[in-house]
């Protein structure tokens, strides 16, 4: 079964749990009087659950039949290994890291490590140039966010500024 | 009205006020290019300048030239790096973006900066004339016809997609609303969906998933296959600012045409700049020659130029509501009546009449901001456009790490970033399998409007019955039905004609 029908066939089990919520847990906790109303908080989902069902289904039997030849993909995924797989992969893992480190570890040094580590994942080698571009880029958004726009920002490791 | 005009024209042409578009076009400009921040919070944070100046004329030309300045930088962002920071100017990206990777970037700057300035100025010149009719024609429009406006927004989006692709791009769209039902809603106050996680209480954010939608898995396309990066910088296409003869001939028609719609749709209170963009992306596809629509998606100056002109009007537009009857036609223009009230300026009817040099000297500087902009801007798109000609080394770092700020400055929770990683991870297989993306955040962005004007429609109407008793919603309603199965049906005809059949039906 090709990509786009997996795809709809996990799309088609999300919108069964959703339905399966919007018809038959939602409503248990809504007071009485609001039952009276015309409208619940599940109608609009219970609306689009269904219709989401349905068109999953269509897509999932392969009902729609284009006119077009299929178009070359941008990316084979069924080639994937012949791409920089190991590279993408390493800078999603950075991203999740940095989330989850923007806080304890502070803005400046969790923002230079991950711009100077995902330059170096890539093939930069010179870190002379490097580093110093990555520390200002991170000490200048964060006099934006932080001075200009009001938006506050830890620059340093919590344990520093919450003084141990 | 003259005499008006006259006041006016000699509040606007202060050199106080002169300074103030000045400075809220370029402070709009350049905080509107940050994915994250939008026209929404940029305004918010000057509000308390704003105020500080006391002058309401001054206060208020300096607001409406933050949020065209906004506007325009949003487009620069979409153009370059495929990164819309606001909801309108996400249709920008679909043709801008394309237009760069081909090294067109320069190119397509001018298109959006002369799109963006058309736009503006006739939405400035409509507002002048028809201000006072027109508000008169938004108040027709109830509920029932805005969840139907919506819909038609909506089912316009299967244009979106190519051929025998619009069952895709439906499933996209109520993947969108769905999305958008997960939450507390202002609507019933009780969190749905959220399955116990707190931090889904206010539901997804927006600009996570405008960057989990289209800067992530560009910027994953673009690790996976170096040379994808080989076609977009270059300092000799950098230079390349200038539009054909025969391109001005082919976007002239579209930013006339978008510039009215748009400003149309930004009357409508409720409606705004990022309906009136996808819809006006729409029209001109559906009105785009055969082998013209092909393009649309890959590089098209008219898909280009129609969003452009047709949020850029839809802001002016938006101001009809706001100034005439002092209801807020947008998010943005709610905010801005929050600072004219804090100005001890009340507006609506009576507006015009007791402080007419305010009234005017608001919309002269709206087509001021609007010429500003493009004296500033269009000197600056060599500069601005020199962002392709950095090392990929460089640029995919940064452009994930403006994504991930995007998403961390728009709701202060670093939960947020793990939501975007995950989020972007999907768009991007999503992407493999060729799903369009763009409707599931169109769906996003309209579907909590789209469930409160049903609610609203339901309960004034006890049900249903809405649909048949107002015909302007059955006839709305109809138009979407129609819009839903044409891609189809074209299809069908191009597949029997390609084998032969086509005759024999």
């Amino acid at each position: 079964m090709a990509l786009d029908r997996w795809i709809a066939l996990i799309i088609l089990m999300i919108c069964l749990a959703y339905g399966y919520t919007a018809f038959f847990t939602m409503d248990g906790a809504l007071p009485p009087f609001m039952k009276r109303n015309p409208i619940w908080p599940s109608t609009f989902p219970k609306l689009l659950s269904v219709m989401a069902i349905f068109t999953a289904l269509y897509v999932l039997l392969g009902l729609e039949k284009g006119a077009e030849e299929p178009k070359p993909m941008d990316i084979n995924y069924r080639r994937l290994t012949d791409y920089k797989l190991g590279q993408a992969l390493m800078l999603l893992g950075m991203m999740a890291a940095y989330a989850l480190l923007l806080r304890p570890a502070g803005f400046l040094p969790a923002t230079v490590a991950f711009l100077a580590a995902g330059a170096f994942v890539l093939g930069e080698r010179k870190l002379h140039i490097l580093l110093p571009i990555a520390a200002a880029a991170a000490g200048v958004v964060w006099y934006l966010v932080q001075e200009v726009l009001g938006i506050f920002l830890s620059p340093w490791p919590a344990i520093l500024t919450n003084g141990g | 009205m003259l005499e008006g005009i006259l006041a006016g024209l000699e509040t606007a042409f202060s050199l106080t006020n002169l300074l103030m578009v000045i400075g809220g076009c370029l402070i709009g400009t350049f905080i509107g290019m940050l994915p994250g921040l939008g026209p929404m919070s940029i305004i918010a944070i000057m509000i308390p300048v704003a105020i500080s100046i006391g002058d309401p004329s001054a206060a208020l030309i300096l607001l409406a030239g933050v949020y065209y300045g906004a506007i325009f930088g949003g487009s620069t962002s979409s153009i370059l790096i495929n990164a819309p920071g606001v909801a309108s100017t996400v249709a920008t990206s679909f043709d801008g973006y394309p237009l760069a990777r081909q090294g067109k970037a320069g190119k397509a700057l001018t298109v959006a900066a002369i799109a963006s300035f058309s736009g503006g100025t006739i939405g400035a010149i409509l507002l002048m004339v028809f201000a006072p009719a027109l508000a008169t024609v938004a108040l027709l429009f109830h509920s029932a016809e805005y969840f139907a406006l919506m819909v038609v927004g909506l089912s316009a989006i299967a244009a979106f997609a190519g051929s025998g692709q619009a069952g895709k791009a439906v499933l996209m769209t109520l993947m969108g609303l769905i999305m958008a039902t997960v939450g507390e809603g202002a609507l019933f106050n009780m969190p749905r969906f959220t399955m116990g996680i707190m931090d889904l209480q206010s539901g997804f954010g927006f600009i996570t998933l405008a960057m989990a939608m289209f800067a992530l898995p560009e910027a994953m396309y673009l690790v996976l296959d170096p040379s994808r990066s080989n076609t977009g910088g270059g300092s000799s296409e950098i230079k390349d600012l200038r539009i054909t003869r025969a391109e001005a001939k082919a976007i002239a028609p579209v930013i006339g045409r978008q510039s009215i719609q748009g400003f149309l749709i930004g009357v409508l209170p409720g409606a705004g700049a990022t309906i009136a963009s996808f819809l006006g992306y729409a029209v001109e596809r559906n009105l785009a020659p055969k082998e013209e629509q092909e393009q649309f998606g890959k590089g098209s100056i008219k898909g280009l130029a129609a969003p452009e002109s047709a949020n850029n009007a839809a802001c002016t537009g938006s101001f009809v509501p706001l100034l005439t009857l002092g209801i807020p036609g947008s998010g943005t223009t709610a905010i801005l009546l929050g600072a004219l009230i804090a100005l001890n300026v009340s507006p609506g009817p009576r507006l015009m009449i007791d402080e007419p040099q305010i009234f005017w000297a608001v919309i002269i500087s709206m087509y001021l901001g609007n010429l500003i902009l493009l004296i500033l801007n269009l000197p600056l798109i060599p500069y601005i456009a020199k962002v392709l000609a950095v090392p990929r080394t460089y640029l995919i770092p940064f452009i994930l790490f403006f994504t991930l700020m995007g998403a961390y400055i728009g709701q202060n929770n670093a939960t947020e970033l793990l939501i975007l990683v995950g989020l972007g991870i999907c768009a991007t297989v999503l992407r493999f399998a060729d799903y369009p993306l763009a409707p599931l955040l169109i769906g996003f962005i309209l579907g909590s409007m789209l469930e409160d004007n049903f609610a609203r429609s339901m309960q004034l109407y006890d049900g249903l019955g809405f649909i048949l008793e107002r015909p302007m919603t059955l006839g709305l309603l109809g138009m979407a039905v129609i819009l839903v199965l044409l891609p189809g049906y074209r299809a069908r005809r191009a597949r029997l004609r390609a084998e032969g059949t086509a005759d024999a039906d």
